[in-house]
C-alpha cells in the first residue's frame, strides 16, 4: 500500500547521506516547522472561507463570490487587507502584554499541532502522553485571552476576558473527562495507540452508549473551550462589542482570529482521533469487498473528512443557536455536564474492566 | 479621580454602551453601572440624532409636514403618515372615501408585519443568533416589494395625504399581498421552530426584565410593551379609526410581564395583522382614492389630536392651529420614548447579557425617541 512514510524515509536518507546526523536532524525539524506553519496559514484561509460559505448557505445568501472563481480567493484578499492595516496600540495599554497576547495565542495553537496524526505514519511527534500534552497546552490559551483583556485597558475587553477565564477553566473539566473515557478504554495516552486500537471499529460504534455520551459532552465542551457560539461570551458581539479583542486591529487581530479557527480545527482533530477512529477507514464487520474499497481511500482523506465533518457541526451550532448567559453557561457545566461526565467515566471504566465493549 | 478610572466610590464599574454599539440599533447611549455582571442602574442619554422635527413642522404647510414624519419611526413610516393625515382631516372635516380607508388599513397592517419581522430578526441577533435575521428579511423583502410597487418607496412611504391617498394601488397589489400571505403562513412554523421553541432562547427570555402592570401604566408604556404586562391599550380597539371597529381581530395581551411575554405579543400580533389583511384584501370597495380638497389647506383655529397604533405603541399627533397655512405648534407623542423610560426599572438586578435582550423586546427605534 502506498504510504506517506516512503516519502519521509527517502528525505531522511537523503539528508543523512548529505550531512552529519546533527545537521540532518536540524534540517528535518526545520522542514517540519515550515510544514506546520504553512498548514496553519492554509487552514486559516480555508476555514474562514468555509465558515462564510456555510453561514451563507444557512442564511439563504450567496456568501463571498467576487474574488476569484466562486469567491475562493476572498480569504487572500482579506489577509492582504489585514496585513496592510495599521496595528494600533491604545495609549493606556500595557504595551508588552498587549502585543504579546496574540503571539501567545498563535504559539499555543501551533504547539497543539505537534502530536496530531494527520494520516497513517504521518505524525510530527509520537508522544507517549499525547492526550495529556494536548489537554495541558490547550489550557494555556486562556492566558493569552486574559492577557489581551487585561492589557487592553478597556472595560469591554476586561469583562470578555473574565468571562472567558471562568468559561474555559470550567469546560476544560468536561472535555478532560470525555477524553479520559476513551483513554480508559484504550489504556494509552498516545494518539497513535488510540487510533490503532480502533482498527476493528471506531470507539463511537463499539463503545455503546457511554462513549456516545462522552462524544456529545466532548463536542459541547470543546465548543465552549474554543469560544464559539453559542458559548461565545468572551466575544459576545451584541453585549461587549468584540470582547477581549475589542482594541486589536490589523494583523494582531488576525492572529487571534487565526488562532480561533486553528483551535477549532485542532479540537476537531482530537475528536476525530478519539471517537471516529482518526485515519482509520470505515469498515463493516467481515464484509471483505466493502472494507477493501474503503481501504483504497487514502488515510489522510479519511482523517480530513472526519475532521471537517466535526468542524461543520461546530459551525452549524454557531449559526443556529442563540448565546447563553454567563450564569446559565456555568450552571450548564457545573450542574449538568460535569456530574454526567463523572458518572459516565465510572461506567466506561467498569466497561473497560469487564471488557463489555466490542 | 474616579471619572478617570470609570468606577464609582462603591467599586461599581461604569460602562458606556453606545452611542456606537452593536446592541443599541442606532445612536442610543446608555450609561450602565455594573457590579460585576449585575446591573445596578441604567441611564439612557438621548439627543444624538435630534433633528427638531417638531420645530421644522411649524414652518411647513399641512401637506408638507407629513413627509417629515416618515423620518421619525422609519419602520412605521406609513402609520405615522396616517396619524398626521387623520389629524388634518379632523381639523378640516374631510370625509375620506371608503376605498382610501380600506387601503390605508391594509398598508398599515403590512407595515406592522414588516416592522415586527425586522424586530424579530434583530431580537434573535441581540441574543447571538444571526440566522433568523436573514430569514425574517426574506419575508420583509416581499412586503417592501409590494410597497415599492404601490407607493414608489420601500421605507419612507409618504403615500397617505390629507383626504386619502397619493395615488391608487397598483393593479398587482391584491395578487401580491395574497402571495405574501401564503409565503408568510408557510414560514411561520419555521420561525417558531428556529427561535420561539429554542430552549436556550426560552431560558434567556423567561423571567427576565420583569415589568409589572402598575409600572407599565405609570411609565406610560404602550403597544406590545404594555400588552406584555397585561395592560389593554390597543388604540385600534379603544379608539377605533378608519373602520377598525368593523374588523374582527383580537387584541393580544400576555400577562407574564417578562421579556418572553413581550416577545410573544409581537409574534402573535403578526398573525392578527394577517387576519385583518385577509378580511380586507378581497373587499376593497370601488370608488375614489382621494377626496376633493382645496389646494391650500388651512386648519381652523383650535387644537386637534389624533392617535394611531403603530408597531411600537400609541403614536399621537397634537396640532395647535392659529388658522394659518402652517401649524402654530406640533407635538408628537412617540411610543419609543415612554417605553425606553421603563428600561431602568426592568434591568436593575439582572445580568449585562439580559439588558440586550430587554432592549430587544422594547423594539426601540432611536429616531422615534430623538425626534
Amino acid at each position: 500500500m502506498w504510504s506517506l512514510a516512503k516519502i519521509t524515509n527517502s528525505i531522511h536518507e537523503a539528508l543523512n547521506n548529505q550531512f552529519s546526523a546533527g545537521w540532518a536532524l536540524f534540517f528535518e525539524m526545520l522542514m517540519a516547522g515550515i510544514a506546520v506553519i504553512s498548514l496553519f496559514a492554509i487552514l486559516g484561509l480555508v476555514l474562514v472561507l468555509m465558515e462564510r460559505k456555510v453561514s451563507a448557505w444557512m442564511q439563504i445568501r450567496l456568501g463571498p463570490n467576487r474574488v476569484g472563481p466562486k469567491g475562493i480567493l476572498q480569504s487572500f484578499a482579506d489577509t492582504l487587507k489585514l496585513l496592510v492595516k495599521e496595528g494600533l496600540t491604545p495609549g493606556g495599554a500595557d504595551k508588552f502584554l498587549f502585543n504579546f497576547a496574540p503571539v501567545l495565542a498563535i504559539i499555543v495553537a501551533m504547539l497543539l499541532m505537534a502530536p496530531i496524526a494527520f494520516a497513517k505514519d504521518f505524525q510530527l511527534w509520537n508522544l507517549n502522553i499525547g492526550m495529556l500534552y494536548v489537554s495541558a497546552i490547550s489550557s494555556v490559551s486562556v492566558i493569552s485571552i486574559l492577557m489581551a483583556g487585561w492589557a487592553s485597558n478597556n472595560k469591554y475587553s476586561l469583562m470578555g476576558a473574565m468571562r472567558s477565564g471562568a468559561q474555559i477553566v470550567s469546560y476544560e473539566l468536561s472535555a478532560g473527562l470525555a477524553i479520559l473515557s476513551v483513554v480508559v478504554l484504550t489504556g494509552s495516552l498516545s494518539l497513535k495507540d488510540i487510533i490503532l486500537s480502533q482498527q476493528n471499529g471506531w470507539w463511537i460504534f463499539k463503545g455503546h452508549l457511554p462513549v456516545l455520551i462522552a462524544f456529545v459532552l466532548f463536542m459541547i465542551a470543546v465548543t465552549a473551550e474554543t469560544n464559539r457560539a453559542p458559548f461565545d461570551l468572551a466575544e459576545a458581539e451584541s453585549e461587549l462589542t468584540a470582547g477581549f479583542h475589542t482594541e486589536y486591529s490589523g494583523m494582531k487581530f488576525a492572529l487571534f482570529f487565526l488562532a480561533e479557527y486553528v483551535n477549532v480545527f485542532i479540537v476537531c482533530c482530537i475528536g476525530a482521533t478519539l471517537f471516529l477512529g482518526g485515519w482509520m477507514p470505515f469498515h463493516i464487520g467481515n464484509w471483505q469487498q466493502f472494507n477493501h474499497i474503503m481501504d483504497y481511500i487514502p488515510s489522510s482523506i479519511w482523517f480530513m473528512g472526519k475532521t471537517f465533518f466535526l468542524i461543520f457541526l461546530i459551525m452549524w451550532f454557531r449559526w443556529t443557536f442563540p448565546r447563553l448567559r454567563i450564569d446559565q453557561l456555568l450552571t450548564l457545566e457545573w450542574k449538568y455536564l460535569l456530574p454526567i461526565g463523572m458518572i459516565n467515566l465510572l461506567v466506561v471504566a467498569a466497561m473497560a474492566i469487564g471488557g463489555w465493549h466490542f | 479621580m474616579f471619572e478617570e478610572i470609570g468606577t464609582t466610590t462603591d467599586g461599581d464599574l461604569i460602562i458606556n454602551v453606545g452611542p456606537q454599539h452593536p446592541a443599541t440599533h442606532g445612536v442610543l447611549h446608555l450609561v450602565i453601572t455594573l457590579n460585576g455582571e449585575t446591573i445596578r442602574k441604567v441611564e439612557p442619554h438621548l439627543g444624538y440624532i435630534h433633528r427638531s422635527i417638531e420645530k421644522m413642522c411649524e414652518s411647513l404647510t399641512y401637506r408638507q409636514f407629513i413627509y417629515v414624519t416618515s423620518r421619525m419611526d422609519y419602520l412605521s413610516s406609513h402609520i405615522n403618515n396616517h396619524a398626521c393625515a387623520m389629524c388634518v382631516e379632523k381639523g378640516l372635516q374631510i370625509e375620506v372615501p371608503e376605498r382610501a380607508k380600506v387601503i390605508r388599513i391594509l398598508l398599515d397592517e403590512l407595515t406592522r408585519i414588516a416592522s415586527h419581522e425586522l424586530w424579530w430578526g434583530a431580537m434573535a441577533m441581540d441574543l447571538g443568533a444571526f440566522t433568523p435575521f436573514f430569514h425574517a428579511f426574506r419575508e420583509r423583502e416581499s412586503i417592501n416589494d409590494i410597497m415599492e410597487e404601490t407607493c414608489g418607496a420601500r421605507l419612507t412611504m409618504n403615500f397617505i395625504v390629507p383626504g386619502g391617498l397619493m395615488a391608487d394601488i397598483h393593479p398587482n397589489f391584491q395578487k401580491r399581498v395574497k402571495d405574501f400571505i401564503r409565503l408568510y403562513k408557510s414560514k411561520f412554523e419555521e420561525y417558531n421552530e428556529m427561535v420561539t421553541g429554542n430552549v436556550i432562547f426560552r431560558n434567556r427570555m423567561e423571567g427576565v426584565g420583569y415589568l409589572s402592570k402598575e409600572d407599565a401604566i405609570s411609565f406610560g408604556c404602550t403597544g406590545p410593551t404594555a400588552r406584555g404586562s397585561g395592560v389593554s391599550c390597543d388604540v385600534r380597539k379603544w379608539f377605533p379609526y378608519e373602520g377598525y371597529e368593523k374588523i374582527t381581530f383580537d387584541e393580544i395581551i400576555e400577562t407574564g410581564g417578562d421579556s418572553l411575554a413581550r416577545y410573544m405579543v409581537r409574534v402573535r400580533e403578526m398573525n392578527q395583522s394577517i387576519r385583518i389583511i385577509e378580511q380586507l384584501i378581497d373587499a376593497i370597495p370601488e370608488g375614489e382614492y382621494q377626496a376633493k380638497t382645496k389646494a391650500v389647506l388651512k386648519l381652523p383655529k383650535g387644537e386637534f389630536y389624533s392617535r394611531v397604533e403603530t408597531a411600537r405603541g400609541e403614536f399621537g399627533v397634537y396640532i395647535v392651529s392659529e388658522g394659518g397655512t402652517t401649524p402654530y405648534r406640533i407635538k408628537f407623542r412617540s411610543p419609543g420614548f415612554s417605553n425606553l423610560s421603563a428600561l431602568d426599572q426592568m434591568a436593575r438586578g439582572s445580568k449585562l447579557g439580559d439588558l440586550v435582550a430587554m432592549m430587544g423586546t422594547l423594539d426601540l427605534v432611536i429616531p422615534d425617541i430623538d425626534r
